[in-house]
């Protein structure tokens, strides 16, 4: 499962465009990930350049 | 808004509102959605831009321009640099937020309905040879049928997925990016810097460039792997901490950039993808402004073309890749490869470089000439790759 620090999110959506199942949906001033979609990748994670995204074994 | 247009362009940044402006210049009704509540804003680009590339379109206004850009500095990782002018043409360092709402009402001009806050949700090929675009717009569900969709909506493109197209990009030839305005700093004004190597922006580089008045746009962008261990933000946290200390940051903005091949065949049958979302940018600069212009146009005008004679089918559609690759297609596949080349480059190789360069009279150092004599290893390809930087 990923976590979001949504405060800190620009909404670039660079985490959406390496996203494999197309699991993150980002708007205006919204992030939302689809936790029955997502398959724990990370990739999101790498891309991110301020580091919104974590997942619960590696928090960063 | 009506329920029914010819053609919806999804994305309101310079290729949406170019693919807007032409389609309705070929007289077809036209529609463009924009998911923000500000056309231009938020500006996630370091805004400089070559003078010929932005000729081609229109003649530059002055609310436009934020700094005229003479020559630029590429520092070595030593921290040598090697200063650049710019002989025949010179650059710009661009307000995107004045220039990107001003290309916006060229199009409105032109007859294209233009709408923001409008968020496009999902689109669904319907029984009538088109497509129905189900769109979120200030809060209510809308319906707008179509024969042509333009997606001009970014790295993201969505419109690009749903049409079946593959959009996602590959992480070796993503670009972590973040970029400051920062203000409160000293600067060359006529002059953009970018620093290369490892210790400044590993896969990538950081570039200054300069806004006017003591303000500058800082950024780097860094490949995804190496994001990976240390975030683009420390690197541009430790840069500023060092050369700049005493500035302020007014602005944060971050974003993606596919440093890749241009995608083959952006296209399906209703859809065109442009700019960003055709990856249509350049894979060594990440520069993406002027190639999303010139899809967005050529877009606009195939829509409207196909519109006419009542064919929306890829095969019709095809003139538009026609029409990129031999604009600007092939040179980005060909600069793909100089990239793959300039990336085994060491640190200590490109500092040899700007030693060598800086051994020669001022008055020599012109962009083709300083690396046919400074660089024995492979000059042609360091003239391309300068050339590529100091033109956009």
């Amino acid at each position: 499962m990923i976590n979001i620090k949504e405060y800190r999110c620009d909404f670039c959506t660079a985490c959406v465009t390496v996203c494999p199942p197309d699991c993150i949906e980002v708007r205006e001033a919204s992030i939302e990930i689809d936790n029955d979609i997502c398959i724990d990748c990370d990739l999101c994670i790498y891309v991110c350049p301020i580091e919104v995204l974590s997942s619960d074994e590696k928090q960063l | 808004m009506k329920n029914n247009y010819d053609i919806v362009v999804v994305g309101g940044g310079p290729g949406g509102s170019m693919a807007a402006l032409h389609a309705s210049k070929g007289g077809a009704s036209v529609c463009l959605l924009e998911k923000t509540r500000d056309i231009g804003y938020p500006v996630r680009c370091g805004e400089a831009m070559g003078e010929h590339a932005i000729k081609q379109f229109f003649p530059p206004k002055s609310t436009w321009i934020a700094a005229d850009i003479k020559r630029s500095r590429i520092v070595a990782p030593n921290g040598v640099a090697i200063d650049i002018p710019f002989n025949k043409e010179q650059a710009y360092v661009l307000n995107r937020r004045v220039f990107d709402y001003d290309l916006s009402l060229m199009a409105s001009r032109e007859g294209a309905s233009v709408f923001t806050k409008s968020y496009v949700k999902s689109i669904q090929k319907n029984h009538d040879n088109g497509y129905d675009v189900h769109l979120d717009f200030l809060g209510e569900h809308k319906v707008i049928k179509t024969k042509i969709i333009i997606g001009a909506d970014g790295i993201e493109s969505r419109v690009g997925r749903w049409a079946g197209i593959k959009t996602q990009v590959n992480m070796r030839d993503m670009e972590s990016c973040i970029q400051y305005s920062v203000g409160n700093i000293e600067v060359d004004a006529n002059r953009i810097d970018m620093y290369v190597g490892d210790n400044w922006a590993p896969g990538g580089y950081l570039w200054v460039f300069p806004k006017g008045d003591g303000t500058a746009n800082i950024g780097l962008g860094i490949g995804a792997k190496y994001n990976k261990k240390k975030s683009a933000k420390k690197y541009l946290d430790e840069f500023i901490d060092k050369k700049y200390p005493n500035a302020t940051i007014h602005t944060t903005m971050c974003g993606g950039v596919p440093c890749s091949k241009p995608m083959s065949k952006p296209i399906s049958d209703n859809i065109m993808l442009v700019g960003d979302a055709a990856h249509f940018i350049n894979p060594i600069t990440g520069g993406g402004i002027a190639a999303a212009m010139k899809s967005g146009m050529f877009a606009g005008q195939v829509a409207s073309e196909s519109i006419l004679v009542k064919d929306y089918s890829e095969l019709f559609l095809n003139k538009y890749i026609k029409l990129c690759k031999k604009d600007f297609t092939n040179r980005h596949e060909k600069i793909y490869k100089v990239k793959e080349t300039i990336q085994k480059l060491t640190d200590d190789e490109m500092n040899q470089m700007a030693t060598k360069i800086n051994k020669l009279p001022t008055h020599k150092i012109t962009l083709s000439r300083v690396f046919t004599t400074a660089i024995i290893k492979k000059p042609s390809l360091i003239i391309d790759v300068m050339k590529m930087f100091a033109g956009f």
